[in-house]
């Protein structure tokens, strides 16, 4: 079993909660609103047990602010697409996560929203898969385990947010940490081997580290996390929450 | 008690021939599997938009097809209409052909077709796709065993049971097959529990003229005869099972008009689809549907076997609109992230997705049906699958029996 796919809940999960927040405070901090700050990406690895299953108490998830995230940013984009061996976007290739521009016609408004797979509660692409190559993780996490995955793309007529991208070709050169296999289904897997060594998501990294700070990964399920309070403080909403999946990407000012 | 009379097909150089050109089209549907798992999906014109294209069209539709194809036997063992009886066992086996090419399709088109045993024996309970797979390999056991029973000395107690439980499966089936779409929440097109219904007529149809063709064209082939009288009813069957199938699309485009968040799509399919509306309006609709409706219950047209064939092949072509607006179109429309915004991406967001099945697909599909005429074809030849003549078993009436010739309308 590979480190991306994982061999389900016996895998290595991220670090502690609490070695996280410890990491979090300590380095990137941003204001979100007077009084209000987020805990942004923590650049240096935590110190992580190896070898410990994925936490069912803690459900990973992150928040992006949009009001931080300006138009024409893709670094976000290009971190993923460096840290997992993605190729530049065109007509076959996966997006693991995109900028979407969105147009608010009554008002004018106009946002670029950074989508990924949105790591639901309740995952369409899990409960149609035939294989269970879909699968949670104890701590929230969707994956694919490209070893069961038959390739039939239904997950990705399933997931209302075009999170799913099919390997239209095989893999040359790929990053050993993350493989990928021609003819599955694959998606952002919120850098699951960076948590598993106690380290952010690639996007939350970079994005902290040289754009504004917008994104912000925790626990979901730690009230006294950053990600938790500023969700609560601030009623972040999720896209297509009308859909009842409940998932782990929140968003403020959508 | 008198018995339709049946006997196997002979293996003259017509057959041979044809059994030669469709072991190749298999062959090339085969090589066309290995082509795309080699190179991968980028050189079909299915992309992470459009997910599913033209092989799941006639995937779909040689699915739902063979349920439907059992249609002439159900009528004899179920319903009780004996006239069907001689034609029963051909109902049959082209049932198992039909959907043994409908998956053969699928498994191919897989990303991962090496991997079928995996999802044989990985099987997740909540997934409505690893329930058909369970309900097409039961469909296949069941209606063998049916077979048997028809053509089994002194079994005949035990078909009406059988058949009846090859009714109910079918059924379930077919709402098993249309749930695949209807269970996507996601996809504004789909996602309705009246795809269930849908499925179920449109199988009943589509099965029904598929068997029309098929048996006008075994008995010319043949020189056998073709009870006209039957015929003609069959013809009126189908006729009625395309309104059905139309109601159901009606009554599933109206309720999504009054649905606000499936509008856009509506309009879409409905008025600026470009070939979707077109193959919608004038494929399903108007050749499709209303066309051989007309012919099958026109009194004249139903004297006329060329008339009838032309029926049958019209709604199968309808019915290839049909599943190909639902399926591929139903994609094409993007997914609403944003409910009344202007969005655009790299990926397609707010963009109507672009398809155009490419020639490894479509060789692909042509091995698939191939497979289904190669069964059908071999089953006949080996086991007498198709009469010699007509005898309806209730009343002993020989029925009125025509040539060949006239069979083909010559
Ligand atoms: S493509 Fe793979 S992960 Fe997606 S539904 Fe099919 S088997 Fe499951």
């Amino acid at each position: 079993m590979t480190s991306e796919t994982g061999s389900r809940d016996e895998r290595a999960s991220g670090a502690s909660r609490r070695s996280f927040l410890k990491s979090a405070a300590g380095v990137g901090v941003t204001m979100l609103a007077p009084g209000v700050v987020l805990y942004a990406a923590a650049p240096p690895a935590v110190a992580q047990r190896a070898g410990r299953p994925a936490d069912s108490k803690i459900r990973w998830g992150l928040l992006v602010d949009l009001n931080k995230c300006p138009p024409g940013c893709d670094l976000c984009v290009t971190a993923c697409a460096d840290e997992n061996g993605l190729h530049r976007p065109g007509a076959h290739e996966s997006q693991w996560i995109r900028k979407v521009n969105v147009h608010d016609p009554k008002t004018d408004v106009r946002r670029e929203v950074p989508v990924m797979c949105q790591h639901c509660a309740m995952p369409a692409c899990v409960d149609v898969c035939p294989t269970g190559a879909s699968f949670k993780r104890a701590d929230g996490i969707v994956l694919v385990d490209r070893h069961i995955c038959i390739g039939c793309r239904y997950c990705m007529m399933a997931c209302p947010y075009q999170a799913r991208s099919f390997v239209h070709e095989p893999q040359e050169n790929q990053r050993p940490e993350v493989p990928r296999g021609v003819g599955t289904a694959e998606a952002c897997s919120l850098c699951v081997h960076r948590i598993d060594a106690g380290r952010m998501p690639a996007c939350v990294e970079a994005c902290a580290a040289r754009a504004g700070g917008a994104m912000v990964f925790g626990d979901l399920n730690d009230p006294s996390s950053a990600i938790a309070k500023a969700i609560g403080t601030h009623r972040a909403t999720t896209i297509r929450a009308d859909l009842g999946l409940d998932p782990a990407v929140h968003y403020l000012s959508l | 008690m008198p018995r339709a009379h049946y006997r196997e097909i002979e293996a003259d150089s017509g057959f041979v021939t044809l059994m030669l050109l469709f072991g190749l089209a298999l062959a090339g549907g085969l090589l066309s599997s290995l082509y795309m798992r080699h190179y991968g999906h980028v050189v079909s014109g299915m992309g992470n938009q459009i997910v599913w294209g033209i092989p799941h069209v006639f995937a779909f539709f040689l699915i739902v097809s063979a349920s439907g194809a059992l249609n002439v036997a159900s009528m004899a063992s179920v319903f009780g209409r004996t006239t069907y009886k001689p034609l029963a066992r051909l109902s049959g086996l082209l049932a198992i052909a039909l959907l043994a090419g409908g998956l053969s399709i699928l498994v191919l088109d897989l990303g991962r077709p090496e991997r079928l045993t995996v999802a044989m024996t990985n099987f997740n309970f909540k997934s409505i796709f690893s329930w058909n797979i369970n309900f097409y390999v039961g469909f296949l056991a069941i209606v063998a065993v049916y077979l048997f029973l028809q053509m089994a000395r002194g079994l005949d107690r035990y078909v009406g049971i059988a058949g009846l439980v090859a009714f109910l499966w079918r059924l379930a089936l077919t709402t098993a097959t249309g749930s695949v779409l209807g269970f996507l929440a996601a996809r504004q097109a789909y996602d309705a529990a009246i795809m269930a219904p849908l499925f179920i007529a449109m199988s009943l149809a589509l099965g029904q003229a598929v068997f029309l063709v098929v048996v006008m064209a075994v008995c010319a082939g043949t020189g056998r005869p073709l009870d006209h009288a039957l015929l003609h009813r069959m013809a009126r069957l189908l006729a009625i099972l395309l309104t059905a199938t139309l109601y159901f699309a009606v009554v599933q485009h109206i309720t999504n008009l009054y649905s606000p968040k499936r509008l856009a799509v509506e309009r879409f399919l409905l008025v600026d689809g470009g070939i979707y509306t077109a193959l919608l309006w004038i494929g399903y609709v108007g050749i499709g549907s209303l066309l051989p409706i007309g012919l099958g219950l026109c009194p004249a047209a139903g004297r006329s076997r060329p008339m009838i064939l032309a029926a049958a092949v019209l709604a199968i072509i309808g019915g290839l609109c049909h599943l190909y607006v639902i399926i591929v179109g139903g994609q094409a429309f993007p997914l609403l992230l944003f409910p009344g915004m202007e969005v655009s991406s790299s990926f397609g967001d707010g963009m109507i997705g672009s398809y155009r099945p490419s020639l490894p697909e479509l060789v692909l599909v042509a091995g698939g049906m191939s497979l289904t005429m190669l069964l059908t074809m071999f089953g006949m030849r080996l086991l007498p699958f198709v009469p010699m003549s007509f005898v309806d078993e209730a009343t002993g009436a020989p029925a009125h029996a025509v040539t060949g010739e006239q069979a083909a309308g010559r």
